[in-house]
């Protein structure tokens, strides 16, 4: 073989890789700014199909990680307006990074324009299924008499597991220890392993791990379809329904007919009964917040965290 | 019994044999090119997959996922540039080999080493997977700890030529890990105010500055060729190979089980495991100088070990739901979008898929064996054949979209460059990279074990005990101290002796 045919030969075969990239950003893209196998990134993939049946049109799915979501949202009013590109927002985290980091978050909550929440995963209290306690009531009576044993697992600093644990203890008049770790499955480890007595963690966590787990409480508004069993804070006495919102956002140069548009695709995606079974199996709660509910819905947001922020002292 | 039959048969389908097959041959190539990784291969996959029947679907995901690591092997081997940070290790022995011209040996060494590596971590995965699981469970922040500080000692067995600088680059690489977002307490630590660095350095991006900007510089600096060829181009050494990693058994078996088991730990990932294997196998070689030179033995012992970690990771992907390698996080979700449940009902209510999928990665895994030794010749090949005017571009192309593709963003192939420029200088004053990276790597896990295993013992009022009165902690400190002391101990020993012998 002559070096003339080699050359070709390595061409055609950047010629072929190219062309897969460009045909996997075909149709719209969907830009989770975490890494693939989270919750934003399961539940995008879950409606893709269903986006594909209604609009005849491919949703990709593309990762931009990095800084908890910063990376991605610092970017977002650089990418296409027309509608061909949105990007998954979530709820604690773009109200508190530029509560928490300033200038240094890279962006403001005001620049993310988000158009729709589509569900969130509400904050839950679960210990390990051979676990002493069987109720919320248990667990803070053992906090009670020893101020600061008891350990929180959970994903992240001031995340919203973490913000759980600081309204629990205000609320509840306990003093616990929060452990960091990274990410949901390093938190549900260390329940498992026994080496924290409970985690702070989300509903699903629960759906995941079945009866490995005893989901005590959980901040929805009411119980859960999947744990009917399971009490919510408020049923208790505590006045804490949080978690994590999971949404999208246009770049804010995207006209108000394209911001409509997407938030009725996704709201019809919502109103599917079966992809609401589906969402609801694994713990999801799905919420209807579009495009004309949103402005309110973040004031009320950003009110209740920047309380929270006040207690942790991160502003004044 | 008839049940776990008819699993292995459905897995024998015409289509699942093919997508097996296609999934290796795409997971080689990715996993071959520099910065596109086996999480990103199978991320892009999982749409296609949900059009399968859900054990297909696992089959092709496992498929990638097993050659994607293989393929590693081949940029570390060919331009000392790990494809993927779990062959890193392999760069230590694989270049110097293809340097020498043993590459196609080398090759052919690698490919035998992670189909052994591969089989031995599938059927601890088919057997031993509950009980396995439930010993993951016993890795707290405590052991996670003590388990990056012992790879941290073995850079010190690791190291190539000068012991003092290898561990100042280690101390570089820890200082880099710190760069970010603090995990515990949530911290702004060395950011300069750039917003990219708040995730921390992204290690893919600065592994491939680091290793492969040098090889590229020095390329085009120096005359002749890229790697020598051997004698006898055309063979693929087979009968060696064969014969050189039989002769080897018993440290190829070590590195399998050596990478099933810190497979199993979620978060360590086949970087830990391949690191701890090499240097396993180097205090116990008889060829101890050789190491670091083009030893074979190494090359053995990095790569059954990275490969087995495939098998270990979905241990407590599938029965705890905790993904135990990024990749494995994704193929959960996929798992999850298809209404598959994972943990302890999935080998019971749901085991034909499980079996199905674990048959597949079996089939995938013997398959690498051909395909690898093939596909392995001919890029070894082109590798010395193309002239070096060409070379050069098409890996400086390779790494701008590596470094690209890993977020997505401009930013890293910056950042890959930057690294570069402090690898070439750092490699010119006698500065290895891989301290620096294993030193950027093991650091996130060390520090956060650290600091919540101070939490947790600060709320037990007892941190003392919960660093040291665990067994497993035990067991880590005893290995740590060994490697730090054993080699001084067995000088001042053998010193003795000869004293002794002296006299008399």
């Amino acid at each position: 073989m002559n070096l003339k045919s080699k050359i070709i030969k390595i061409f055609a075969i950047f010629a072929f890789l190219l062309s897969s990239i460009n045909v996997a950003s075909a149709g719209v893209t969907n830009i989770i700014p975490f890494g693939p196998g989270g919750e934003s990134d399961v539940t995008a993939r879950m409606q893709q199909p269903y986006y594909k049946n209604i609009y005849n049109d491919d949703m990709t799915v593309q990762y931009k990680p990095g800084g908890g979501g910063s990376v991605g949202w610092s970017s977002l009013n650089d990418e296409k307006n027309d509608g061909s590109v949105i990007m998954g927002v979530n709820l604690p985290h773009i109200i508190m990074q530029p509560i928490a980091k300033g200038e240094k978050a890279g962006y403001k909550t005001d620049d993310v324009n988000v158009f729709a929440f589509f569900h969130y995963t509400p904050d839950a209290i679960l210990v390990e299924a051979s676990s002493p306690y069987k109720s919320l009531k248990d667990l803070l009576s053992y906090a009670k008499s020893n101020p600061g044993k008891l350990t929180f697992s959970g994903s992240g600093t001031y995340s919203a597991n973490h913000l759980l644990t600081i309204s629990l203890n205000k609320k509840a008049k306990v003093k616990t220890t929060y452990v960091p770790f990274k990410g949901t499955g390093a938190a549900v480890q260390a329940l498992l392993g026994k080496q924290v007595v409970a985690e702070a963690g989300y509903s699903t966590v629960a759906a995941k791990q079945g009866s490995k787990v005893r989901m005590l409480a959980v901040a929805s508004e009411k119980r859960l379809p999947a744990f009917p069993n399971v009490p919510t804070f408020k049923e208790l006495g505590y006045n804490i329904v949080s978690g994590a919102y999971r949404g999208y956002a246009l770049p804010k140069s995207a006209s108000k007919a394209t911001v409509k548009e997407w938030s009725d695709r996704i709201m019809k995606i919502n109103s599917d009964p079966s992809f609401k079974q589906k969402m609801e199996d694994g713990a999801f709660v799905v919420v209807n917040i579009g495009h004309n509910k949103i402005k309110k819905f973040m004031r009320d947001q950003k009110k209740a965290n920047k309380a929270i922020a006040k207690d942790l002292g991160l502003i004044k | 019994m008839t049940n776990i039959f008819t699993d292995f048969l459905s897995s024998l389908s015409l289509i699942n044999l093919g997508l097996a097959f296609s999934g290796v041959l795409a997971g080689i190539i990715i996993g071959a090119l520099p910065g596109l990784s086996a999480t990103m291969a199978v991320a892009i996959l999982v749409p296609f997959t949900f059009a399968l029947e859900p054990s297909s679907g696992l089959i092709v995901l496992g498929a990638i996922y097993t050659g994607a690591i293989f393929g590693g092997s081949w940029s570390a081997i060919l331009i000392n540039t790990p494809g993927t940070p779990s062959a890193v290790a392999t760069t230590f022995d694989g270049y110097p080999l293809a340097k020498k011209g043993d590459g196609d040996l080398a090759m052919s060494i690698s490919c035998i080493s992670s189909f052994i590596g591969g089989i031995i971590g599938v059927i601890c995965l088919a057997l031993f997977a509950p009980p396995l699981a439930s010993i993951s469970l016993m890795f707290g922040p405590t052991e996670y700890f003590w388990l990056a500080v012992l790879g941290l000692t073995l850079i010190s067995t690791l190291a190539e030529g000068d012991n003092i600088k290898s561990l100042i680059g280690a101390c570089l690489g820890l200082l880099l890990s710190m760069v970010g977002v603090a995990v515990v307490g949530g911290d702004m630590r060395m950011t300069w105010n750039i917003s990219f660095l708040n995730s921390g350095i992204e290690i893919v991006s600065a592994m491939i500055g680091l290793f492969c900007i040098p090889v590229i510089l020095d390329l085009t600096s120096m005359k002749g060729k890229h790697l020598n060829e051997s004698e006898t181009p055309k063979s693929l050494r087979l009968k060696e190979s064969f014969f050189l990693v039989f002769s080897k058994k018993f440290q190829a078996v070590r590195g399998a089980l050596i990478g099933t088991f810190i497979g199993i730990l979620p978060g360590a990932g086949g970087s830990i495991a391949s690191i701890v294997s090499y240097g396993e196998a180097k205090r116990s070689s008889k060829n101890k100088d050789n190491f670091g030179k083009g030893e074979p033995e190494g090359l053995i012992a990095s790569e059954t070990a990275n490969n087995a970690t495939v098998g270990g990771g979905f241990i407590p992907t599938l029965c705890l739901g905790i993904p135990g390698t990024p990749p494995d996080a994704v193929i959960l979700g996929a798992l999850l979008v298809q209404g598959i449940r994972t943990g302890d009902t999935l080998f019971t209510q749901q085991s034909s898929i499980v079996y199905t999928f674990i048959f597949g990665l079996f089939l995938a895994t013997i398959m690498l064996l051909p395909l690898g030794l093939l596909m392995g010749r001919y890029a070894y090949k082109s590798i010395i054949k193309i002239p070096r005017e060409i070379l050069i571009p098409i890996i400086i192309f390779l790494t701008i979209i590596g470094s690209y593709s890993i977020q997505n963003n401009i930013l890293n192939v910056y950042f890959m460059f930057f690294f570069g420029l402090i690898g070439w200088i750092l490699n010119r004053a006698g500065f290895k990279a891989s301290p620096i990276v294993l030193g950027l790597v093991l650091g996130q896990i060390a520090e956060q074990g650290f600091v919540q295993s101070y939490i947790i013992g600060n709320a037990q009022e007892n941190i003392i005990a919960n660093y040291f009165a665990k067994p497993i902690s035990i067991v880590l400190v005893i290995l740590i101290l060994m490697g730090l002391f054993l080699p001084t101990l067995k000088k001042i020993y053998n010193k003795k002796r000869r004293n002794l012998n002296d006299q008399r």
